[in-house]
């Protein structure tokens, strides 16, 4: 029971960076874009999509509480500043899609607002797991790091790295989806976007080399555990040569299979520990009613419906955006 | 803990569920109503129901929206602000949200996205279907919040074991009398909420003699909706009643401003309250009424509030006027949905200019009637946060600071001032306008799985967007 849920959360938690990433993505690079045609063309390929996107993030968040309370309740407090922000990030780019068709002078806003708020919850995101790998001050379950403890260089430097994530896999799905001058414009961005990337990948690496941070020597423990950057390696070469040969359709997964592979490592790095060297995963789960409950319902048939709903939303909006306007 | 971080935290959590509370409030209603005008018009064929649904959905796509992006709030702000709350029920109101996560979150984003861009790419039944199921999401969610409420109200099916909360009767929690009282009392809010709203409407475009098909046909379904419907609450609402009257005697005797034991017990109409003398000013009271509403007995024993230590009374202000604001709201909507309805029968409606003004001012009321009603509820249960287990003082973050909390509800209320008012501003702009520009015009042929045949669509779609510009 208690491992049906720790998986559920880790997928539920890598869907969620999947699509609300490719999302958000999108809204980082819609800064980048100019002339009303190209944003509102970007805005199509993800409109019809993002409400379920980040409700996937609730769904971890309500995973969390109930399965795990204990560590939904130490890591909220932590993570008291980032939370908000990302929560008001989410607003501003949330209403923006609704807002900006509706609006006429005041469509600058809203575009603003977009790419701001899209920005803040990237990064906000990033510097939370940044912050988790490195770790976080608590006495007797409760969080005692102070209101700015996750806040580092490296925490920073991971805020950093998730917002080129995103934006990489946004520049994908954008490729994937559109034609014309903004597929190609957005395909000159994805070697810079797969660069920074890498080199963060590699800052990361040596930074924690350098810091000796706990979670690495569990690599060195755990040789298998090389097999997820091994994938991600491959994935990356991928990437390269199916950009090269200006394919629309690869870049997109092979940078999917990027970021399961990066989750995976550290997913399994973590095992079995929650929050890392605080709280396990067994210390952390709900009781055995509370389990059960959301297993039998919940889990087993609500689960793989959501699954379905999710299929059945990208089939409809499957393939090339078209270039008329659907609703706006 | 420290106090001003406990204060704010209260603030904040009633500023941001209050802001949230108006959206569903609203989309809940509106989503049912979106499904019988799709559904009539399918049956029908009559296009001022497509016109109609039409411009609605344009409504109804703003407000959502705003719901959605307030409620995802709302599931952090547990963890947040009421750490020891949440590590406490978190085995039972964890799964209850994550029922109403997985239920119903999921079933409505799923389904909007095609309710506002899907039309072309689905057959008409699929697209009826995807209308249902995003009221069906929306009641859902409504249903599951309300067991989660009620249980914070009236815990019930738990044993204490290692400071937690630990479910040991699921049916309990979920089948017991409060939450079937208090759920149909929020769902047929929202019900009214949305068919104010459209009756409001109507009245405003027969006020300003445009509209004047779509206008009767909003005032019509609006307030006949309403008029069945009212009754049928003030009863619900009754029994709602009841169960504080039997489960939270304190609650109960603040919203009466009954300050000692009677029997049998007058009912106050109106005065105010003053908790430092223990006694009410200007009081208006009915003898042997309080008795007939709290037991239905001429002669029974009614608590009163010096019956609590000090430490265990709610506040009684907020809740004793909350309560008569709501009831208020209620009684002129009841007599402006009857008065509305008998004078449409007899097609003397549209004469009735001061009726019209009354039912178009009266949109707002709805809304006030379902805040004062939480307020009643909410403000009514404390010094609770679970009623009689776990006091709010005891619930929140211990390591929340003043000046962080300060930070967090000075930008929530930044950024929802923000949005609130360019959302009603857009919402009222998108009403003013009207259904222009798509009355009666064949909008598109409905091709299936081809995303390019859309052209046909656009021209209607821009002239629109311009109309309300």
């Amino acid at each position: 029971m208690v491992m049906f849920w720790v998986a559920l959360l880790a997928i539920s938690i890598l869907i969620y960076l999947l699509l609300d990433g490719f999302d958000l993505g999108v809204g980082m690079l819609f800064g980048l874009a100019d002339g009303e045609a190209r944003r509102e063309e970007m805005l199509r390929t993800i409109a019809p999509v993002w409400d379920g996107n980040e409700t996937w993030l609730v769904v971890a968040g309500v995973i969390m509480w109930g399965a795990f309370p204990v560590v939904y309740a130490m890591l909220m407090p932590a993570f008291y500043i980032p939370v908000v922000v990302m929560l008001l990030g989410l607003i501003l780019r949330g209403v923006a899609f609704e807002f900006r068709g509706k609006a006429s002078r005041s469509r600058r806003i809203w575009d603003v607002s977009f790419t701001v708020g899209s920005f803040a919850a990237s990064f906000m995101q990033g510097v939370m797991v940044g912050a988790l790998v490195e770790g976080l001050q608590f006495s007797n379950g409760e969080y005692v790091g102070g209101t700015f403890g996750w806040l580092t260089g490296f925490s920073v430097l991971c805020g950093i790295g998730l917002c080129f994530g995103y934006a990489l896999l946004g520049a994908c799905w954008l490729v994937r989806k559109c034609e014309g001058p903004i597929r190609d414009a957005t395909r000159r961005q994805i070697p810079l976007l797969a660069v920074a990337v890498l080199a963060f990948l590699v800052v990361v690496f040596t930074h924690a080399l350098v810091e000796q941070l706990p979670i690495l020597r569990r690599w060195i423990e755990r040789p298998y555990l090389f097999v997820f950057p091994l994938i991600g390696a491959g994935a990356a070469a991928m990437l390269a040569t199916s950009i090269l040969r200006h394919d629309d359709y690869w870049p997109f997964h092979m940078v999917a299979l990027i970021f399961a592979s990066a989750f995976g490592t550290l997913a399994l790095s973590f095992w079995p520990y929650m929050i890392p060297f605080v709280v396990t995963i067994e210390e952390a789960a709900a009781p055995h009613a509370s389990l059960a409950f959301m297993f039998w319902g919940a889990g087993l048939f609500v689960f793989p419906l959501m699954l379905l709903y999710v299929a059945v939303g990208y089939r409809v909006f499957r393939g090339k955006t078209a270039a008329a306007a659907d609703h706006y | 803990m420290d106090p001003t971080a406990l204060l704010l935290s209260r603030l904040q959590f009633a500023f941001t569920i209050s802001f949230h509370i108006i959206f569903p409030a609203f989309t809940i209603g509106l989503a049912a109503w979106l499904t019988v005008l799709e559904a009539m018009h399918q049956y029908s064929g009559r296009p001022v129901y497509r016109t109609l649904f039409e411009f609605w959905l344009k409504i109804f796509g703003v407000a959502f929206g705003m719901g959605v992006v307030s409620g995802v709030v709302m599931a952090f702000q547990f963890g947040t602000n009421w750490s020891v709350l949440s590590k406490m029920s978190g085995p039972i109101q964890g799964p209850l949200l994550s029922y109403e996560t997985f239920t119903a979150f999921m079933l409505e984003a799923g389904f909007f996205g095609i309710l506002i861009f899907g039309r072309p790419r689905v057959p008409a039944w699929f697209y009826l279907f995807s209308t249902a199921m995003v009221a069906l999401g929306t009641t859902l969610s409504a249903f599951w919040i309300m067991v989660n409420n009620s249980w914070m109200q009236v815990p019930t099916g738990y044993v204490l074991q290692n400071g937690q909360f630990v479910p040991d009767d699921w049916a309990q929690i979920i089948f017991n009398r409060v939450v079937w009282v208090r759920f149909p009392h929020m769902l047929l809010a929202s019900y009214l909420t949305g068919a104010f709203c459209v009756a409001a409407t109507g009245a405003w475009y027969l006020l300003r003699r445009t509209y004047r098909a779509e206008a009767h046909v909003m005032l019509r379904m609006g307030l006949a909706l309403a008029a069945v419907l009212l009754p049928v609450q003030l009863f619900i609402g009754h029994l709602v009643g009841d169960y504080v009257h039997d489960y939270q005697p304190a609650k109960f005797a603040a919203i009466e401003a009954r300050w000692h034991d009677e029997q049998p017990a007058s009912e106050v109409l109106i005065a105010i309250p003053d908790s430092t003398t223990e006694s009410n000013r200007y009081a208006l009271s009915i003898p042997v009424l309080g008795s007939i509403i709290g037991s239905m007995s001429l002669t029974s024993k009614e608590v009163g509030l010096t019956s609590f230590a000090p430490q265990d009374r709610p506040p009684v202000a907020i809740p004793f006027f909350a309560f008569r604001i709501m009831v208020g709201c209620g009684f002129v909507m009841l007599g402006l949905a009857w008065l509305g309805t008998w004078l449409g029968l007899k097609h003397r409606l549209e004469r009735s200019r001061l009726l019209l003004w009354g039912i178009f001012l009266s949109f707002p009321l709805p809304w006030i009637a379902i805040l004062t009603g939480w307020y009643t509820a909410e403000v009514g249960r404390q010094p609770w946060t679970v009623y009689g287990v776990l006091r709010t003082a005891d619930a929140v973050t211990p390591s929340l600071t003043a000046a962080a909390a300060t930070a967090s509800l000075i930008l929530f209320v930044a950024v929802y001032a923000f949005i609130f008012s360019f959302g009603t501003y857009y919402i009222y702009r998108l009403l003013r306008a009207g259904p222009a520009g798509l009355g009666g015009k064949p909008l598109h042929v409905p091709v299936p799985n081809r995303p390019m045949s859309l052209a046909d669509q656009v021209p209607a779609s821009h002239s629109y967007l311009e109309a309300g510009e």
